[in-house]
């Protein structure tokens, strides 16, 4: 009972169907995504270790942050989880023109995301605060000042500050990356009802992405939030 | 007889050199570089030993003709202690990252893994391209770091900091140990990439009838490493990325505030050395798991091959696997007994350490139990396979050993640590891929390996790794440390002397008789016996298929699975061996 594969628009030569090049994908992304969750693991190992050995210098270097700046950055993020997931949806119908539409909103929406960060990271850096060793210039006098005591902890904290947020940021560029393309493909015409697996798959990484930062944000900007230097 | 499903369109063939064999998409070939990757790093790794070796045995000798060639790892023919510490390093790096690591898993599961779930290609043949070549990249970085200003780091291969952090810590403490964390950054990534394809493949390409408990336990040795890998290599790669940063941008994640190095105060800290050892040891335990499950699942399926019987207990074999994979998770503080753990902590760590001697013994009992009343065939890969066993059990007693606090307070960090694992995942992992290349040669060259060569290079390498690493054991308990370059400047070490001298002839002439192996393996590629679609008489599907393997495997149509993966001497059946594609009736 041999039945004869046709030429089909988009499937690889080595898969049997659309499902099984669909599944396979999905599996493949979501099995990506536990390496990513090992690898963001150890962070958040580092993370723990060091807020439980530094904790009065955590709550200071919390205070540094920008809530209200990070505070908007994630209501901007969580809106554009919705809007892939919006994309994905109207994939699913084959309405290239909706799909387009939020495709395009959800990279506009990153690409605010990375707006706001970097002029939060430029602040920073401008005050002294980036923890590499020929940027490290804490002030230690003035209304900003970090007490000479604590310094070595916020250094610590700015650390994990920058590499979490930082290694965050890489992968909010690598998304913008997928979107643009996903948005060339749908200009192209490449999306159908039957074949969508690849804004499916992006999505994927997009959400979790998102998730990342709902742990980051609490974490890092919150934990000072009811606490004022000096102590009063 | 076998009926075939789905005619399925030809792959277009490469059509240049580059296409076919350099930058290739099929999984077979990329299993072969990734074989040859292999031997060239074992090769590397052993020539290294072999330079540890000298310098224990005698200290005192000078070499001139090393110092033509290693101009900068001896002065007036003597070994530079840095340099034997150089040699350590490399020699453990290369052995755990390019060898055990690769061959049993990246090489042979690359090849055989698709074939035997009756699947055309890995699910991802671009990733695992840029896998190989990411692993390849890795290789040389490695090898680079040998070369530059300072040498190859001093480190060990663990890279424990504080001292791995400082550049000013030793000679191959500064450029050396960057390439050395790049490399194993780049390798990480390979492997994590690598292990997606080796799962996905797995779970999805699947041919009709191959239901999981159908397939060979080589393919449930390869998909429970993957797993692993999965989970262990983002670890270190955070680690080296964390560890890297502390080199290069003032960071203090692993060095400690007040620090003195060779006199020198060293600026910042507040990090805890401790971290990197969790972070380390969080893939480092897993990792000797990854090493040794995908042997396993080759040892089973040589020995069922010829023993001409199944594989005992196949089902247990399978949860044992999937058990030691699990538990190899939660036991990584055993390394670190010593380096200041709560003791309610440590005794969690080693009774859970001592569970995983459970489904060992499950495994072990169930290889002899296939063995059992068998009419064995006595072919190389059996002999190596019935001596990994033999290993296998001597290298792990030890570990029960070890994996008790009190013992390890004694034992930690002497001869009696390296015994063991070089018993249990360095030569036993080594017979794994010896086993598997003496019993896939056939099928991925088209001809038989020479017999006579291949008992000669098995008796002379198993009597030869019991005459190195038995008496490792015994300078352990006489208290020798590891990795100590002069063995002469101590009272309590002069009288082992003699054993290390042994050691070290026996290590010669052990790493002589690979030659033979060498001279084998070049001879059979050229003149070997032709060697059949089924030479040994064996029942997965690699067997069905061409020698060697045509593109896409099954010739443009995918084979349907009836039977279990072993059925030897059916009672009632014609021949001793049935097919996994012959239908029942």
């Amino acid at each position: 009972m041999a039945e004869h594969a046709t030429h089909v628009e988009g499937l690889a030569h080595h898969f049997v169907s659309m499902e099984q090049q669909k599944e396979a994908g999905m599996v493949g992304m979501w099995i990506f995504l536990l390496t990513e969750i090992m690898f963001f693991g150890g962070l958040f190992l580092a993370y723990t270790i060091y807020r439980t050995t530094y904790p009065e210098g955590f709550l200071f270097g919390s205070h540094l942050l920008n809530v209200k700046l990070g505070g908007t950055n994630t209501v901007v993020l969580i809106v554009s989880s919705l809007t892939m997931a919006m994309a994905v949806y109207y994939s699913q119908k084959g309405d290239r023109k909706k799909l387009l539409a939020f495709l395009a909103l959800t990279l506009i929406l990153g690409l605010a995301f990375l707006g706001i960060k970097y002029v939060e990271y430029s602040t920073k850096i401008h005050d002294g605060l980036f923890p590499a060793a020929a940027t490290w210039n804490p002030p230690s006098e003035g209304e900003h000042a970090i007490p000479v005591e604590k310094q070595q902890a916020v250094h610590v904290f700015l650390w994990i500050y920058f590499l979490m947020t930082g290694l965050h940021a890489v992968h909010m560029i690598v998304g913008a990356g997928i979107l643009i393309t996903l948005i060339i493909m749908a200009q192209r015409g490449k999306f159908t009802k039957n074949y969508n697996s690849p804004v499916e798959i992006s999505g994927l990484y997009w959400h979790f992405v998102d998730i990342v930062w709902i742990f980051l944000f609490p974490l890092l900007y919150l934990t000072g939030y009811h606490f004022t230097p000096g102590g009063h | 007889m076998s009926e075939e499903i789905q005619a399925l369109p030809q792959i277009k063939k490469p059509a240049t050199f580059i296409g076919k064999y350099v930058f290739s998409r099929d999984h077979k070939i990329i299993g072969l570089q990734y074989f040859f990757l292999a031997l060239a790093a074992a090769l590397a790794g052993t020539l290294m030993s072999l330079l540890i070796r000298l310098r224990l045995a005698w200290p005192q000798e000078r070499w001139p003709l090393l110092e033509m060639i290693f101009p900068n790892g001896f002065s007036d023919g003597l070994m530079k202690p840095e340099f034997y510490l150089a040699m350590v390093t490399m020699h453990g790096t290369m052995m755990v990252f390019m060898v055990l690591s690769v061959a049993p898993q990246s090489a042979f599961g690359n090849y055989f893994l698709p074939i035997q779930i009756g699947a055309r290609e890995m699910v991802f043949p671009r990733l695992n391209m840029l896998s190989f070549w990411l692993t390849f990249a890795s290789f040389v970085v490695l090898i680079a770091a040998l070369f530059v200003a300072g040498g190859a780091p001093i480190g060990g291969w663990t890279f424990y900091p504080p001292l791995s952090a400082i550049a000013s810590a030793g000679p191959g403490q500064g450029a050396g140990a960057d390439l050395w964390l790049v490399s194993i950054g780049v390798f990480c990534l390979a492997a994590f990439l690598g292990s997606i394809n080796f799962i996905v493949t797995t779970l999805t390409r699947r041919t009709k009838g191959m239901s999981l408990m159908r397939m060979p336990l080589t393919c449930w040795g390869w998909f429970t490493t993957a797993c692993i890998s999965l989970l262990a290599f983002p670890v270190l790669l955070v680690a080296g990325l964390l560890l890297f940063l502390d080199r290069n941008f003032g960071m203090s994640f692993f060095k400690p505030a007040g620090l003195v190095v060779t006199g020198q105060v060293i600026e910042g800290g507040g990090g805890s050395p401790l971290l990197w050892q969790h972070l380390f040891w969080f893939f480092g335990h897993p990792e000797v798991y990854l090493v040794i499950i995908p042997v396993m699942g080759v040892i089973s399926h040589v020995m069922a091959t010829f023993a001409r019987k199944p594989v005992f207990g196949h089902r247990a074999m399978v949860t044992a696997m999937l058990a030691i994979g699990a538990l190899g998770f939660l036991i990584w503080g055993h390394h670190m007994f010593v380096s200041g753990m709560n003791p309610r902590l440590g005794l969690a760590f080693s009774v859970l350490t001592l569970v995983i001697g459970v489904p060992s013994a499950v495994k072990t009992f169930n290889w002899l139990g296939t063995l059992w009343g068998a009419r064995i065939r006595f072919t190389t890969p059996m002999l190596f396979a019935i001596g990994f066993v033999s290993l296998f059990v001597s290298g792990g007693v030890t570990g029960l050993v070890l994996g008790q606090m009190a013992l390890d307070m004694v034992f930690h960090d002497t001869y009696f640590v390296t015994g063991h694992f070089h018993m249990v995942m360095g030569v036993a992992a080594v017979f794994g891929i010896f086993a598997a290349t003496y019993y896939w040669f056939p099928k991925m060259f088209g001809r038989m390996m020479n017999e006579t060569m291949g008992k000669l290079h098995f008796w002379l390498t198993f009597a030869g790794v019991y005459a190195i690493f038995v008496p490792f054991h015994l300078l352990g308990i006489a208290g020798h440390p590891r990795r100590y370059a002069d063995t002469l400047w101590f009272d309590f070490l002069k009288p082992l002397e003699p054993l290390h001298i042994f050691i070290t002839i026996a290590a010669f002439v052990t790493a002589a008789a690979q030659l033979i192996f060498a001279g084998n393996f070049l001879l059979s590629l050229r003149k070997g016996a032709r060697a059949g679609d089924n030479p040994w008489e064996a029942t997965t599907l690699e067997w069905t298929v061409a020698t060697p393997p045509p593109m896409e495997n099954f010739a443009g149509r995918l084979p349907v699975v009836h039977r279990g993966p072993y059925e030897y001497s059916t009672p009632g059946a014609a021949k001793d061996y049935s097919m996994q594609t012959e239908s029942l009736d």
